[in-house]
C-alpha cells in the first residue's frame, strides 16, 4: 500500500468518523467542531483527487465561514439543547431503517454501473496535463471563459444571500440610546451657551 | 490502488449519514443544517471524483457553484433561525407553526 492510498484511507476514516459525530454529538458546539474537521479531511481528499483549488476553497468558504457561522449562532442562542434531543432514541428506528435502505439503493447503483463506451468523448472540458497547466489556472481559464455568466450568477446569489441576511437579522432597537451625528453638528454656540454676568459677593 | 468505487463510497456513506442526521436531529434545526451541509459535502465528493477520474474539468466547476450555493443557504437558514429564535425562544422544529401550515 502506498502513501498515496494509506492517505486516502485516513482521510476517508476522518470524514466518515467525525460525520457520524456530527450526527451524535450531545453538545451542538462539539458537532461544530466535529464538522469542520470533516471539512479539512475531505479537502485533504480532493487534494489526493488533483482538485487543489477546490480543496482550499473548501477550507476557506467552508471551515472560514460557513462553520464559523454555525459556531456564532450556536454560541449566541441560548438554547436549551438537552430538551431538543429528548425524542432522539424514538427517531432512531425509523432513520436507521431509511438510512440502511438508502445504501442498500446506492449499492446496487455501484454494482450495476459502467461506464458508457463514447463517456471519454463527451468531455466538454478535458483536463490539460497537471505538468504543464496546474488545476488553478485550468479551472481559471475555464470560470473567465466558458462560464463566465454562470460566475456572474453565482457571485448575484451570494449577494442576494447577504442582504437577505441582513434584512433578516437586522433591529431597530427603541430602548438603547445612539449617538445621533446630526443634531451634535447642527448645535452651534449661541444655542448652548448662556453667559451670566455674575456680580462679586452675590451669586446666581 | 485507490480507484473511483473508493471515492463514491466514501461520498454514498457521507450521503446516508447526512439523511441519518436529519431524521435523528428531528428537533434541532441547527443540527438538520449541518447535516444538509454533510449531504452538499457527499454531493462534491461525487463530482470531483468523477471529474478527476474522467478527466473533465466541469465537475470541478460544478463543485465551486454547488458550494455557492450551500454557503448562500447556510446563511439565509442562520439568519431565518435567529429571526425564530428572537420571536419564539426556541429552536424546536414542533414549535414552528405560527403559519398553521
Amino acid at each position: 500500500m502506498g502513501v498515496a492510498d494509506f492517505a486516502f484511507y485516513a482521510f476517508a476514516i476522518t470524514v466518515l468518523a467525525s460525520a457520524i459525530l456530527v450526527v451524535f454529538s450531545r453538545n451542538p458546539v462539539h458537532s461544530v467542531l466535529w464538522l469542520i474537521l470533516a471539512f479539512l479531511s475531505s479537502a485533504g481528499l480532493f487534494v489526493l483527487l488533483g482538485a487543489e483549488f477546490v480543496a482550499m476553497l473548501l477550507i476557506i468558504v467552508y471551515v472560514g465561514a460557513v462553520a464559523v457561522l454555525f459556531l456564532f449562532v450556536v454560541m449566541m442562542l441560548d438554547i436549551d439543547f438537552a430538551r431538543l434531543k429528548e425524542g432522539m432514541s424514538r427517531n432512531l428506528p425509523l432513520g436507521g431503517l431509511i438510512g440502511v435502505v438508502l445504501l442498500m439503493q446506492l449499492g446496487l447503483l455501484f454494482g450495476a454501473w459502467q461506464e458508457a463506451d463514447g463517456a471519454m468523448g463527451l468531455r466538454q472540458a478535458p483536463t490539460p496535463d497537471a505538468s504543464e497547466v496546474h488545476n488553478t489556472r485550468a479551472l481559471g481559464q475555464l470560470i473567465y471563459d466558458d462560464y463566465a455568466f454562470l460566475f456572474q450568477a453565482a457571485g448575484l446569489i451570494l449577494l442576494v444571500a447577504m442582504i437577505g441576511a441582513i434584512v433578516l437579522t437586522l433591529r431597530h432597537r427603541t430602548d438603547v440610546e445612539r449617538q445621533d451625528v446630526l443634531s451634535q453638528m447642527y448645535r452651534d454656540p449661541a444655542q448652548s451657551m448662556e453667559l451670566k454676568d455674575v456680580k462679586p459677593g452675590k451669586g446666581l | 490502488m485507490v480507484g473511483l468505487e473508493h471515492y463514491l463510497t466514501v461520498a454514498a456513506a457521507l450521503f446516508v449519514i447526512g439523511i441519518f442526521g436529519i431524521f435523528l436531529n428531528r428537533k434541532n434545526v441547527i443540527v438538520i443544517l449541518m447535516s444538509i451541509e454533510l449531504i452538499l459535502l457527499a454531493v462534491n465528493i461525487n463530482l470531483v471524483a468523477f471529474s478527476s477520474f474522467l478527466g473533465d474539468l466541469v465537475g470541478q466547476v460544478f463543485t465551486m457553484f454547488v458550494l455557492t450555493v450551500a454557503a448562500a443557504e447556510a446563511a439565509i437558514g442562520l439568519a431565518i433561525l435567529v429571526c425564530f429564535f428572537r420571536t419564539r425562544g426556541s429552536i424546536d422544529v414542533e414549535d414552528i407553526n405560527v403559519m398553521k401550515g
